[in-house]
């Protein structure tokens, strides 16, 4: 589901944008965003101006002129509509391709028959079911709903939603009893109770957001919604002003010039993507495969400052794996190796796989026939096999094998003790093993590090993220993958109430922390941390209580949030600095414009040499114009985010957006001067 | 010309030499700690226990204020009746008339915001009596409720989480017993020994070489030019203010006094380095602002020295540059810096008439009260300077990444909205002011008013318009200086310059209180590394962006049809 494409603009929905940018002229839609509602206002006005040339003004130039102006500011207006609902229209064509595979899948409804649910199952369709409902999935069908499994385990291809094939297992009771409606049930049977209303899942939720029926401006965005609200009336009274200065100076000046002066200089560039921004951040979100419930939540992303990961999934891969034998003094490594593959030739834990792994013989080749193999239990700690030769292997702790050994009246080598600490103070499990009661030598298990994960944590650093490891290992083990694996600090042996502990004290400190979690007992910690994500595979309680659920059940998910909140902080900053830059080329297009016929030693101020007061002031606004629907691709994608420390960020963006800012309009200005040039 | 470069250089460098200890100083001050000033505590208590303060209450920013600005209303009465029936009471050995009310009104408001626009003459308008005990009262107590201000605001950076802002009367008798009074002893007496009168006789009569009678106005003068520069009131003795020989008698005076008006703004920089212990951050303020400043001052000077355009094209040489309206004693590159230094710091005092300068220094000079804030006025210069940082937090903070913060509190919306409220203010009482007088001025030239608005303008054009959008700028900006060709004493001037040197006041300082009191009322962020450092230079020339982008530019359209059409046309 993961989308692939790289287009911005698909061309189904640019169709759809281009009719939506019409539908939001509607002034009730057009007052939600005060920059823009005042240009259309100024369109508004020049039409009125229109008319009145039609009727015989002669005081406010060509008809021609006005019409163009009139036409330009309509023009801006509708670029700005068309960016917002080219956002609304990606972040619904993605929320609607991930609710598309869950529509009207037929559902095995049970319906209950007195006090107790009976075996009696209507098929209906899934729109039907509403929330309690219990149904039936088996083998092959399409889970109709979302909901959680109460009764029976299953494998699940979620592909549909995650683009993941491997099958996952869902079981009832536990941590992984969520199942997602559109996937597919591969093996066995379940029961399974609807979670959510029909139109109030989590996806529904997300669409109703981007849509704008129930968009709330975010704090930061209503921040800055003021900030350009007055810049707007700093200009509102720089252009009603300049009618008595104009005055004073003898200088007539037409209501298309004081109309467009206005339009250049207030923030149009930002007011007119703000929300497209917004619904763009929610997007990215979403393409990442992570449905968020509020705006808000992905602008705190870009303030956390600490983020929770759990080690095993996030910083080492699944589980931890054998990667040496140690054979003790005298011991031929051949014959080690050996008694090491015998010894977990049943073994089907992830550990006793990877001893094989290591080993690299073909397991085919050991003759196991007849061969009693020996289960670990809690009391033995230890596991192997009895081969019909009489020959004893035992793989066990170091204190099981320890005692085996010496009650067998053997000595313990010393070197293998020794051996042992080596591998526990560096993170890893020692396995000792021992043939006939002799101690033959020792695996060593490791965790095995992310790939890469060192490089993620680095950047995180440099952004200025603390990043906390969480793990149930010891405090030495954790330790020590806590400093391989590079993260800031660790919670060993840790108890889903360390976790919130740890969040509490986070935030006194004034910060903002983030985790991933999925079980019904993470629930409380996911609800306290500042952005806490939901494994789409966990319990309803833990996706209730966060504000974003991961659909991927990614743990590294986070690294990717924490980004995607700053880009979007971060283009909404950069966009207007480089709005309000513009200023200063549109002043020296249209100052000179306004004052030039009066008072002619003004034209040392037309730096641009433009050609015409009017062609001057055309320009300027038809690059007011422009200029929004090129930046359209940009607020959809996002800033670029670069660790490369705050200062240095705002060095480079103010470079790239304050510098670039200021120069670019010159440029456009005076190219589409030259352009019109041909024309007038 | 050289001397007169150095002599600008020299009494720069001496400022910065003389700021840097009395900024250590004047945080110790404030920090409580020991200092050398410290036999002022017998009297600061006697003054606290008769006047019935307890200078250990704790103070959150709306208690603050409302202490500041009740007494500040107290004063306002005050000094509108006594200029109202000056002529009746004591100290009057001139016999000079009551004020009329719309020129009480404005001269009461004027000195109480520190501003000092002066529609009446001093030789004329005011008594001793007024001059002494209203005039130089509010200059110290103008000059302090600004510093008071300006510390209630380093408390509120200081801490991590705080509702206190300190104690408004404590920090604002503080600033007059140990900072202003010291200070302006030593100046007057410098003063006075240089030849500033000091003496209570009336009008003194010489008879010139000539054989004529000359009457020359004195007073006891001396004092109040000390606290008119320290405390960058600038509001004068005499009409002609520091160009006036008794006022300003010669280039030791001069340099003392162009050195005193930007002692403490400057010194109140280096303080807020000490006193929150962020010297970096003072510094890279300390930085932009001189940028600011020398992008002023140098177009000023070699304007003034290369001479007037329209002269030279008569063929006449100028090889002292621009002289008329100047202090022969002073020249060009002396008066040029004065000016722009007595326009950037809400001085202005003036050794020379602005009006007479040439189209680009009146530019400067209007930029930078238009700024108001590379150094500015004693305390509030800072409390300008705050606001654009707030902005620039806004904006910066959200281009590296982060919801806006400074120094470890989010900014937020309420913030925002009080920062932009102050922008538009100013935006709206200099543009709304000017426009409001243009529209008079061409629509009903004829009113029958005590001055007809025709007859406002000394010189028509551009000219006129640079005067009257220079007086609602100087009001403002509470600077007090002014092109004279304004006929500035009459109803429609003195009040409507009035209200806009209110709001300019207060609302500026009402702004960065509340923003400092709500900040420091908020959760404590520590800084991290994707944190935006506000000390670090590349935040300081942002700040510089915003306030050419927000100032500068938000102005182009009345500055040009003021002093850059005014320059185009004579080059």
């Amino acid at each position: 589901m993961r989308s692939k494409s790289s287009s911005l603009f698909p061309r189904d929905l640019l169709a759809q944008a281009f009719k939506e940018s019409f539908v939001k002229l509607k002034p009730a839609i057009m007052i939600k965003n005060p920059v823009m509602f005042t240009v259309y206002i100024g369109t508004l006005i020049m039409l009125g101006v229109c008319i009145w040339i039609g009727a015989g003004e002669t005081s406010q130039g060509s008809l021609t002129y006005n019409i163009s102006i009139f036409a330009i500011l309509l023009l801006t207006v509708l670029f700005a509509n068309f960016a917002e609902a080219i956002a609304e229209a990606r972040g619904k064509a993605q929320a609607d391709s991930l609710r598309k595979t869950r529509e009207d899948t037929p559902a095995k409804k049970i319906f209950p028959v007195g006090e107790i649910y009976t075996n009696e199952v209507k098929t209906v369709p899934s729109s039907q079911l509403r929330k309690g409902d219990v149904f039936l999935c088996e083998t092959g069908d399409t889970i109709p709903m979302d909901g959680e499994i109460i009764e029976g385990i299953a494998t699940i291809d979620e592909s549909a939603i995650t683009g993941e094939s491997a099958p996952v297992i869902r079981e009832a009771g536990g941590d992984k009893s969520s199942v997602t409606g559109g996937t597919k049930v591969l093996s066995d049977r379940i029961k399974v109770r609807v979670t959510t209303e029909p139109g109030e899942s989590f996806l529904d939720k997300m669409i109703a957001l981007v849509e704008g029926a129930s968009r709330q401006k975010t704090p930061n965005e209503i921040a800055l919604t003021i900030l350009l609200a007055s810049f707007t009336i700093i200009f509102l009274i720089v252009c009603v002003t300049l009618k008595p200065f104009a005055d004073y100076a003898g200088t007539p000046i037409t209501i298309a010039a004081f109309v467009s002066l206005y339009v250049c200089l207030i923030p149009t560039t930002i007011g007119g993507l703000l929300s497209a921004i917004g619904i763009a951040g929610m997007d990215r979100a979403l393409r990442a495969n992570v449905i968020t419930k509020s705006g808000k939540a992905v602008e705190t992303a870009g303030d956390l400052d600490t983020l929770l990961l759990d080690k095993t999934g996030t910083i080492t891969i699944g589980n931890r794996k054998a990667t040496h034998f140690w054979p003790a003094d005298g011991i031929d490594k051949t014959v080690f190796t050996e008694a090491c593959v015998l010894s977990s030739l049943a073994d089907q834990t992830p550990e006793g796989k990877s001893i094989l792994e290591l080993a690299d013989l073909n397991p085919n080749a050991f003759n196991t026939n007849g061969a009693r193999f020996i289960e670990f239990t809690a009391e033995t700690r230890s596991s192997g096999i009895d081969l019909p030769g009489g020959l004893k292997i035992r793989k066990g702790a170091f204190d099981a094998i320890r005692n085996l050994v010496t009650r067998a009246g053997h000595p313990f080598p010393e070197e293998t003790a020794e051996r042992v600490k080596t591998i526990a103070s560096n993170g890893g499990t020692p396995l000792v093993v021992s043939q006939n009661d002799k101690a033959l030598g020792v695996i060593e298990l490791q965790d095995i590090i992310k790939p890469g994960i060192q490089e993620r944590f680095d950047r995180l650093r440099k952004m200025g993220v603390k990043t906390v490891m969480v793990t149930g290992d010891n405090p030495l083990t954790a330790k020590f993958i806590a400093e391989k694996a590079g993260v800031d600090d660790f919670i060993a042996e840790a108890k889903p109430e360390d976790k919130m502990n740890y969040i509490k004290k986070e935030q006194q400190g004034g910060k903002l922390v983030a985790m991933m979690g999925d079980g019904t007992n993470d629930a409380p910690a996911l609800a306290q941390a500042d952005v806490g994500v939901a494994m789409n595979s966990g319990t309803q309680a833990a996706k209730e209580a966060g504000n974003m659920v991961d659909l991927d059940n990614d743990p590294t998910k986070l690294i990717e949030i924490v980004e995607i909140g700053k880009q979007l902080l971060m283009t909404r900053g950069t966009l207007t600095t480089f709005s309000i830059a513009n200023d200063v080329a549109k002043y020296f297009a249209i100052v000179p414009a306004l004052f030039i016929t009066s008072i002619p030693a003004l034209q040392a101020l037309n730096i641009m040499q433009l050609k015409s007061p009017q062609s001057a002031i055309l320009s300027a606004v038809i690059f007011n114009a422009i200029i929004i629907p090129f930046l359209i691709p940009l607020a959809l994608r996002g800033v670029a985010y670069k660790p490369i420390g705050a200062s240095a960020l705002l060095r480079r963006n103010l470079m790239i957006y304050g510098v670039g800012g200021i120069i670019v309009p010159f440029i456009g200005i005076k190219a589409i001067d030259m352009l019109l040039a041909v024309f007038m | 010309m050289f001397t007169e470069l150095t002599g600008v250089v020299v009494s720069f460098l001496l400022v910065v030499i003389l700021a840097f200890p009395l900024g250590r100083y004047i945080a110790r001050v404030f920090k409580g700690e020991r200092t050398i000033t410290d036999f002022m505590n017998p009297l600061e208590r006697l003054i606290f226990r008769f006047c019935g303060i307890d200078p250990h209450r704790k103070m959150n920013w709306k208690e603050f204020l409302k202490a500041m600005l009740t007494v500040n209303l107290l004063w306002f009465v005050y000094a509108f009746f006594a200029f109202l029936f000056q002529a009746h009471l004591p100290l009057n050995p001139d016999g000079n008339p009551n004020m009329t009310p719309d020129l009480s009104f404005n001269t009461a408001i004027s000195f109480l915001v520190n501003c000092n626009l002066q529609d009446y003459s001093g030789e004329t308008g005011v008594t001793y009596l007024t001059q002494l005990f209203v005039i130089t009262f509010l200059q110290f107590v103008s000059a302090a409720t600004g510093i008071a201000c300006l510390i209630a605001v380093f408390n509120g950076l200081k801490e991590k989480t705080t509702n206190n802002l300190g104690n408004f009367w404590e920090l604002f008798t503080k600033s007059i017993t140990r900072i202003l009074l010291p200070l302006c002893i030593v100046m007057a007496t410098l003063l006075a020994f240089n030849g500033t009168p000091a003496s209570y006789d009336a009008k003194d009569t010489i008879t010139t070489v000539q054989g004529d009678t000359v009457q020359v106005s004195r007073g006891p003068a001396a004092g109040m030019i000390a606290i008119k520069h320290l405390g960058t009131n600038g509001g004068g003795w005499f009409g002609a203010n520091s160009a006036h020989p008794l006022e300003n008698p010669n280039y030791f005076t001069n340099m003392l006094e162009v050195i005193a008006q930007m002692l403490i703004p400057i010194a109140m920089i280096f303080a807020l380095g000490f006193y929150i212990n962020r010297k970096k951050f003072a510094y890279v303020i300390f930085g932009i602002m001189t940028v600011g400043m020398l992008c002023l001052v140098i177009p000023t000077i070699l304007a003034e020295i290369h001479g007037n355009p329209l002269i030279a094209k008569m063929g006449i040489a100028q090889p002292t540059g621009a002289m008329e309206g100047k202090e022969v004693r002073f020249g060009p590159a002396a008066s040029g810096y004065w000016s722009i230094v007595t326009t950037i710091i809400s001085t202005g005092s003036v050794n020379a008439m602005h009006d007479s300068f040439m189209p680009v220094s009146g530019l400067m000079q209007m930029l930078g009260m238009l700024v108001n804030a590379f150094y500015g006025g004693c305390g509030v210069g800072i409390l300008n300077y705050y606001i654009y940082i707030i902005i620039a937090v806004f904006i910066s903070g959200l281009m590296v990444g982060r919801t806006p913060e400074f120094m470890g509190h989010k900014v937020e919306a309420r913030e925002v909205k009080i920062a932009a409220l102050v922008t538009l203010l100013s935006a709206f009482i200099i543009k709304g002011g000017t426009a409001l007088a243009a529209y008079y001025f061409v629509h009903h030239a004829n009113a029958d008013w005590a001055v007809k608005p025709s007859a406002w303008l000394n010189n028509p054009g551009y000219h006129g318009f640079s005067e009257m959008l220079y007086q609602y700028t100087s009001s403002n900006a509470n600077n007090g200086s002014g092109y004279e060709g304004l006929a500035d004493n009459n109803p429609f001037w003195n009040i409507t310059a009035g209200f806009a040197m209110i709001l300019g006041r207060y609302l500026p300082i009402i702004g960065p209180l509340a923003i400092a009191g709500l900040l420091a009322n908020k959760k404590y962020i520590p800084e991290s590394a994707g944190t935006l450092k506000v000390d670090s230079l590349t935040f300081g020339v942002m700040t510089f962006a915003v306030i050419i982008i927000i100032t500068a530019l938000s102005y182009f359209p009345p500055l040009v049809l003021g002093p850059i059409a005014e320059y185009f046309s004579i080059h």
